[in-house]
């Protein structure tokens, strides 16, 4: 048997709707070095974050943040976290506000484990060069006990409220609580967590791990490389035009090593097809059916089909869907092409 | 074409093998060391006269660790052959190109391995790393999708192969029939004593769809030798004659290993058309004269599409000429009289290449009396090989 734990269903219930802690005023005013360094990392090449014609051109004031960063511009940084985790520890800061009653109610009731559910963020506003931002937070909602796959918890959602005012009113001094009084609501967030007791899962919850690699020589690296741009290559001989697939460095009707590719309208028919129920690799979905395509450009591949393998048939009508499967991989995805005629 | 060289001057004097288990519980060397000492005992040729050896690409057994373990004395000749089993007739192509030419009197062709209980090929590719090579750059084409294993290869020929010609996978479990039906009265197969129904070959289940369970061969530990020498050498041996009247290999346009899809249709195996058209062009015999035949069988399949590739019937035609037991002992052109590698055991081809023996020398456990002349094929969907052996006149 479990050890027998405490219901907080009363004190918790209380919490809902409290302040999670005081309102916080951002370090710095939106500013475009932030900016930079945040469309860099996440490899966003949208002009209107940057140049101030793109940004006017396309409809907005001035250059706009990223809206993503929303919750970006309060933060404080590691330093600043982990000088406050140790203060807590050492107990010269108290912990009492509503958010730290929350945690440690949960803590009590055996639900020592945590994890972050889904964040949700909704913006009112675009944010311009020298906005100063507010959050205020508050406990939205703490759910009854449920069994889920991770063990009996309870889920606790946070709404973040982000309010802007301008730098030169943040900097006259009044306190962060009486800025929000003036300021304008830009945006909000709903932050979900699950607290739940560990050991206490209905089942393991295991990652699929990642399909296995293709091998990349210099021969067949332009057919991944245009999934991951999103096209379905072919290989084509610059002397005689034949097409050919799967790659090879040399052009099997003329003997020509010079090529380039083509790009397939991913239109096809299904020439055979397999349903693979066995070995049971941990990457894949089983049944897996996997079909042969012929296509409409006269080479065939062997790709993935999409939706039940009973409805599939050979000499139907496929079109792909190319699919990033994680960073390294995308795939072409075949499903029933619903345009044709017959 | 006319024959080839050795056609008719180089015999199979010896053949040996381990028991077929599922778990061996010795080395894939030993189980090779057992098989050539076997075989060459067989013969009769003590192991300081052999001069050469052959054996597959994918063998994990060195020949010089062989060499060491049986003090054979220097060796002249060595030589491998890759794409899996359809290396097995094409070993004793190599052996006759080197005793008819002078290079080796006698050659020692060998396949071992523990594949049940050790590296199972039926486990997929998937663990390969994935080295930037060719041979790896070829599955790039299959691994990401999940089409990893022989049979899953196999199936989407198949699928094709049901679509276009009207057969269906009872025609497959025809053969599975007949193999079992061999192995139940050969002791030395895994499946002795167990034969199979039709109706057991549908209910199996699904491994790939269209192939079920009783589709596949087995999966075995073993291992399997065989003793060439020229036929005047065989002659003052201890066993029968059996002379090789052709052995021939074979790949095809558009060849591809196990996934030529690419080619005009998926209905037929021109690299077994190749082996066929040497095969009876420099035997100068022709079906009709064949009393059995050994078709590898990995997976039913192709089994049909050999049957048409050969000439036994037209294409197409498999599924009506495996019907009424015309494939059975009995019958018109019975096949894998040992059992097969669904019934015997898999061995990648080289077991086929022993039954083929003991016909002709009147050896086998299911006996095709009379037997003159055996044809007998290496591994399908790769570049593979095969052999027309017969009785010394
Ligand atoms: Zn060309």
């Amino acid at each position: 048997m479990p050890t027998e734990f405490p219901d907080h269903s009363d004190a918790l219930a209380k919490l809902v709707g409290e302040p999670s802690g005081p309102v916080e005023l951002s370090p710095e005013a939106v500013n475009s070095a932030m900016i930079r360094h945040w469309v860099e990392a996440m490899g966003d090449r949208n002009p209107v974050y940057l140049d101030r014609e793109a940004a006017r051109a396309a409809g907005y004031r001035d250059v706009i943040a990223p809206q993503t960063m929303l919750q970006a511009w309060i933060m404080k940084g590691l330093r600043h976290t982990l000088d406050l985790e140790a203060a807590r520890a050492a107990g010269t800061v108290a912990s009492n506000d509503a958010n730290s009653t929350m945690m440690a109610l949960f803590d009590d009731e055996g639900r020592t484990s945590v994890v972050a559910t889904n964040c949700d963020q909704s913006y009112v506003r675009p944010l311009y060069l020298g906005d100063r931002l507010l959050v205020r937070s508050s406990i939205e909602a703490i759910s009854d006990p449920k069994q889920t796959g991770l063990g009996h918890g309870r889920f606790a959602t946070s709404l973040m409220e982000f309010f802007a005012v301008s730098n030169e009113v943040a900097e006259r001094g009044v306190s962060a609580e009486e800025l929000v009084s003036q300021a304008e609501l830009v945006g909000t967030m709903r932050f979900r967590i699950l607290k739940f007791r560990p050991g206490t899962g209905a089942t393991a919850v295991v990652a699929k791990p990642p399909r296995p690699r293709p091998a990349i020589t210099e021969d067949n690296a332009f057919y991944f490389e245009g999934l991951r741009a999103g096209e379905l290559r072919i290989q084509h001989c610059t002397d005689c035009g034949t097409l050919r697939h799967p790659p090879l460095p040399g052009c099997g009707t003329c003997t020509s090593l010079n090529w380039d590719y083509v790009v397939s309208e991913g239109k096809g028919e299904l020439y055979s097809m397999v349903v693979n129920h066995y070995p049971q690799v941990p990457a894949f979905d089983y049944p897996l059916p996997i079909g042969l395509i012929e296509l409409d450009e006269g080479t065939r591949l062997v790709a993935n089909l999409e939706g039940d393998p009973e409805s599939w048939a050979i000499g139907q009508r496929a079109t792909a869907e190319i699919r990033a499967l994680d960073d390294e991989l995308s795939l072409p995805f075949f499903h029933h092409d619903d345009t044709q005629e017959d | 074409m006319t024959s080839h060289a050795f056609a008719g001057k180089v015999a199979i004097a010896g053949i040996g093998a381990t028991e077929f288990s599922k778990k061996s519980g010795r080395s894939e060397l030993r189980l090779a060391v057992e098989a050539v000492k076997a075989a060459l005992d067989d013969a009769g040729i003590h192991p300081s006269e052999v001069q050469g050896t052959v054996t597959y690409g994918t063998d994990t057994n060195p020949d010089v660790d062989i060499a060491r373990s049986l003090g054979f004395d220097d060796l002249t000749f060595f030589s491998r052959i890759y794409f899996g089993g359809g290396a097995a007739c094409g070993t004793i192509q190599q052996a006759a190109l080197a005793v008819n030419s002078g290079v080796a009197d006698v050659v020692v062709c060998y396949r071992a391995f523990n594949e049940r209980s050790g590296n199972r090929f039926g486990a997929g590719v998937q663990g390969r790393a994935p080295i930037a090579n060719a041979e790896n750059a070829h599955l790039a084409s299959y691994i990401p999708v999940g089409l990893l294993t022989p049979a899953q290869w196999v199936a989407m020929a198949a699928a094709r192969y049901l679509y276009s010609t009207g057969a269906t996978s009872e025609d497959f479990g025809r053969v599975a029939v007949a193999d079992r039906k061999h192995a139940a009265t050969n002791p030395k197969a895994w499946f002795y004593q167990q034969p199979i129904t039709l109706e057991e070959h549908q209910a199996s289940r699904w491994i790939v769809e269209p192939l079920h369970l009783l589709d596949c061969c087995q999966e075995t530990d073993g291992g399997q030798a065989i003793v060439v020498t020229s036929v005047e050498r065989a002659r003052d041996l201890r066993q029968d004659v059996v002379i090789v009247d052709a052995a021939v290999q074979g790949s095809a346009k558009g060849q591809d290993m196990m996934t030529s899809y690419y080619r005009d249709d998926l209905c037929g195996l021109p690299e077994m058309g190749v082996v066929a058209r040497q095969l009876w062009e420099t035997s100068g015999l022709k079906p009709s004269d064949i009393d059995a035949a050994i078709l590898y069988d990995h997976f039913t399949p192709y089994v049909l599409y050999q049957l048409e590739e050969l000439g036994f019937c037209g294409k197409g035609e498999a599924k009506d000429f495996v019907k009424d037991g015309r494939i059975e002992l009995g019958g018109e052109l019975p096949i894998n009289t040992h059992g097969g590698q669904l019934g015997e055991a898999y061995l990648h081809g080289m077991n086929g290449i022993a039954e083929g023996v003991r016909l002709l020398r009147g050896q086998s456990y299911n006996q095709v009396e009379g037997a003159e002349k055996v044809l007998v094929t290496a591994g399908t969907g790769v570049p593979t090989s095969g052999l027309i052996l017969g009785k010394d006149v």
